[in-house]
């Protein structure tokens, strides 16, 4: 059966909760390629309030080369996806948090699409993140049976969206928006500019009734709190993977990671 | 058969626009001014001009008697391989400079496997005076010694591209990420028919002279304008689509598309596309890929460096699934073998890539009064080691 709006996790986490929502991307298969669960169980203990799975792919063009090496170093552990789907078949026997999966299109459509939305409904996955999905296309071809997993797609803005382009993804979601905090593929960088609060002002103008979580280059507690001035909260990626690539201990680093960047307000 | 490219940048079932949101304000400016800019009587006028003067254009069609006799019928080479830069390559970096230009951009940035795409692209850089950035693979590096400095000597960057595989596909990776890290004053120039809409239609237009020019060639010389086949190689397609590409329509011309069968087809080393992928999206397109059942990319093998893309563009996916377009493919050995002939007999050295296209001439039937043409994409000066190494001459 499947899921209504209102049952989905990211409406409901939304609902109860507007701002310093902390979502964390890792690569799934990486480190190494059985600590899937270990990480999501982590991240949810530790306070993290969205995870984000990496599906690994060959070619990953909008990711910085922290997340191209997780992907590389998955793929080489012999991560796919439909290992990924064993590995999280009994994962809402212990973890309520939102799952989002994110990856690139390609190989979605060779697992076949419909087959894999109803794998991701089967072990429990609220959202999907393809930055190479075109809304184009997603409206033409893919969000009927999305709608029909109970699946949100996620979609991101960026500096240069224009005023008319954010409003119609706003019109065509109901999740999230995923902010890309500067004109940049993915990847830490230090800091966040006045040019980067004056485009996270704008959007914020135009009342969206989405949510915005900003994403790239939030890295540490400083630039998770200034993202959270102006958003719902903040998605890190590239330095949640360095913490697990440098890590003897992922549990406790994780934890002393997650603890660090949530701190207090 | 109607092969054009439909409002939403596809061609069939095939192309599209599969690329992140940061480069949608960039792919979008392309969409919306392409057309307008190219046909524009003044960008017409300025591009005629290059093509002539710089370029060296129009290329000979010339009538190849001696491979005619042996295969016993009529041979016609467009001899792309006389371009300045040494293929016709330079024909889609003149258009897209130009059309940079015009959108106001200030850096170019270029992928390249072999490297003949990226010296057309430093050469037209070198003359409007532009910043060029050309990312290649580490690995195509080390086996294109000579183009990179080529490059270098017409002042272009080269920077390695150290990804993935470390060859083409892993280049355009980075050319992608240079963009959507620098969407506002840098223009990509793709090399061939493949990225996302409009670049496949427009690299396939401003390769188009390549056919306009048989036509009116073949014209002169024989009063028809139309062939019976028109034989050309695909990497990722741009020679062919420009060969093809006033042909389109014509369904009594014989579209021959011959594709990198590497060490042979089931070998697990080779480059042949459609024998081996499955539709799929990379770099922007849906097309024909190369890929493992978990849709990881798959690395391709061919000895010439021009043809080892996993995928092809999208028009020629098209082409193939719709029929219209006959798909051949020749063996590293068969290539170099052609290379080798069509040196001897009519005493021009091709590219490896083009030697591909020879090589099909042995597995057609032709008849006495045939007309054939076929596409010599490039010359062989440099793949000069790569024959000292074969041998067998
Ligand atoms: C001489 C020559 N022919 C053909 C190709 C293949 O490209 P395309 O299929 O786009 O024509 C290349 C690519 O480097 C080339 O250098």
């Amino acid at each position: 059966m499947s899921l209504t709006t209102t049952s989905n996790r990211i409406n409901q986490l939304f609902e109860q909760k507007r701002e310093r929502i902390l979502s964390v991307y890792f690569s799934a298969g990486f480190p190494e390629l059985n600590d899937t669960k270990t990480i999501i169980r982590q991240l949810q203990d530790s306070g993290a309030d969205i995870v984000e799975i990496g599906v690994p792919y060959s070619d990953p063009v909008a990711d910085g080369p922290t997340i191209q090496d997780s992907n590389t170093k998955a793929l080489k552990n012999g991560m796919s996806i439909s290992l990924l789907f064993e590995q999280l078949k009994d994962i809402r026997s212990e973890v309520t948090l939102p799952l989002i999966l994110m990856g690139y299109i390609n190989p979605v459509l060779q697992f076949g699409v419909e087959r894999f939305c109803s794998k991701c409904e089967e072990v429990g996955i609220d959202g999907l993140i393809l930055p190479d999905l075109p809304m184009a296309e997603y409206l033409d071809e893919y969000k009927e049976t999305f709608d029909k997993y109970g699946l949100k797609n996620v979609f991101l803005i960026t500096p240069q969206t224009t005023e008319a382009r954010i409003k119609m993804i706003d019109e065509n979601t109901d999740g999230f928006i995923y902010m890309v905090s500067s004109a940049s593929i993915t990847g830490a960088k230090s800091g966040i500019s006045q040019e980067q609060i004056d485009y996270f002002e704008r959007v914020r103008a135009l009342n969206l009734k989405n949510p915005t979580l900003i994403g790239f280059g939030i890295s540490n507690k400083e630039t998770f709190d200034r993202a959270c001035k102006y958003s719902s909260g903040a998605i890190i990626g590239s330095a949640f993977i360095n913490v697990l690539n440098n890590s003897s201990d992922i549990k406790k680093d994780i934890d002393g990671f997650i603890k660090s960047v949530k701190g207090k307000v | 058969m109607k092969v054009a490219v439909d409002e939403r940048g596809y061609y069939g079932n095939f192309g599209g626009a599969y690329i992140p949101e940061m480069l949608y304000p960039n792919v979008e400016e392309l969409k919306e001014n392409y057309l307008q800019i190219i046909h524009d009587p003044q960008f017409q006028k300025q591009f005629r001009g290059l093509l002539k003067d710089y370029a060296g254009r129009p290329t000979p069609l010339y009538f190849a008697n001696r491979l005619s006799e042996k295969y016993s019928t009529n041979i016609y080479l467009k001899r792309e391989d006389l371009n300045h830069t040494g293929a016709h390559k330079v024909n889609n970096t003149i258009g897209q400079i130009l059309l940079a230009q015009r959108l106001g951009k200030q850096k170019i940035i270029a992928e390249t496997g072999a490297g003949q795409h990226g010296v057309a692209t430093a050469t037209v850089c070198a003359l409007m005076g532009m910043e060029c950035i050309v990312y290649m693979g580490e690995v195509d590096m080390a086996r294109q010694k000579p183009n990179v400095e080529r490059m270098k000597i017409l002042g272009a960057e080269v920077r390695p591209a150290s990804s993935g595989s470390k060859t083409l596909k892993d280049a355009t990776n980075e050319a992608l990420r240079h963009w959507i890290n620098n969407p506002v004053d840098t223009h990509y120039i793709i090399g061939s028919v493949v990225g996302p809409h409009p670049y496949p239609e427009m690299v396939a237009l401003f390769q188009s002279v390549i056919s306009e020019e048989i036509k009116w060639q073949l014209k002169e010389k024989i009063d028809r304008e139309n062939p019976d086949y028109v034989i050309a190689c695909v990497g990722g397609g741009s020679n062919a689509a420009g060969a093809f590409y006033h042909y389109y329509e014509n369904e009594k011309v014989n579209l021959v598309a011959v594709e990198a069968a590497g060490k042979g087809v089931n070998s697990g080393e080779s480059a042949a596309t459609t024998m081996l992928g499955k539709p799929g999206v990379l770099h922007g397109s849906k097309t024909l890929l190369m890929q493992t059942e978990d849709g990881q990319v798959i690395e391709p093998y061919s000895i010439s460096a021009g043809l080892d893309y996993p995928g092809i563009g999208p028009v020629h996916a098209h082409l193939f699934e719709s029929g219209r377009g006959k798909f051949l493919s020749a063996t590293d050995e068969e290539a170099m073998k052609a290379g080798i002939f069509l040196s001897r007999l009519e005493g021009i050295i091709p590219a490896i890539e083009s030697a591909h296209a020879l090589a099909a001439l042995d597995q057609l039937k032709f008849e006495k009064d045939d007309i054939v043409v076929v596409n010599l994409s490039g010359r062989g000066d440099k793949d000069l080691e790569t024959y000292i190494k074969w041998g067998g001459y």
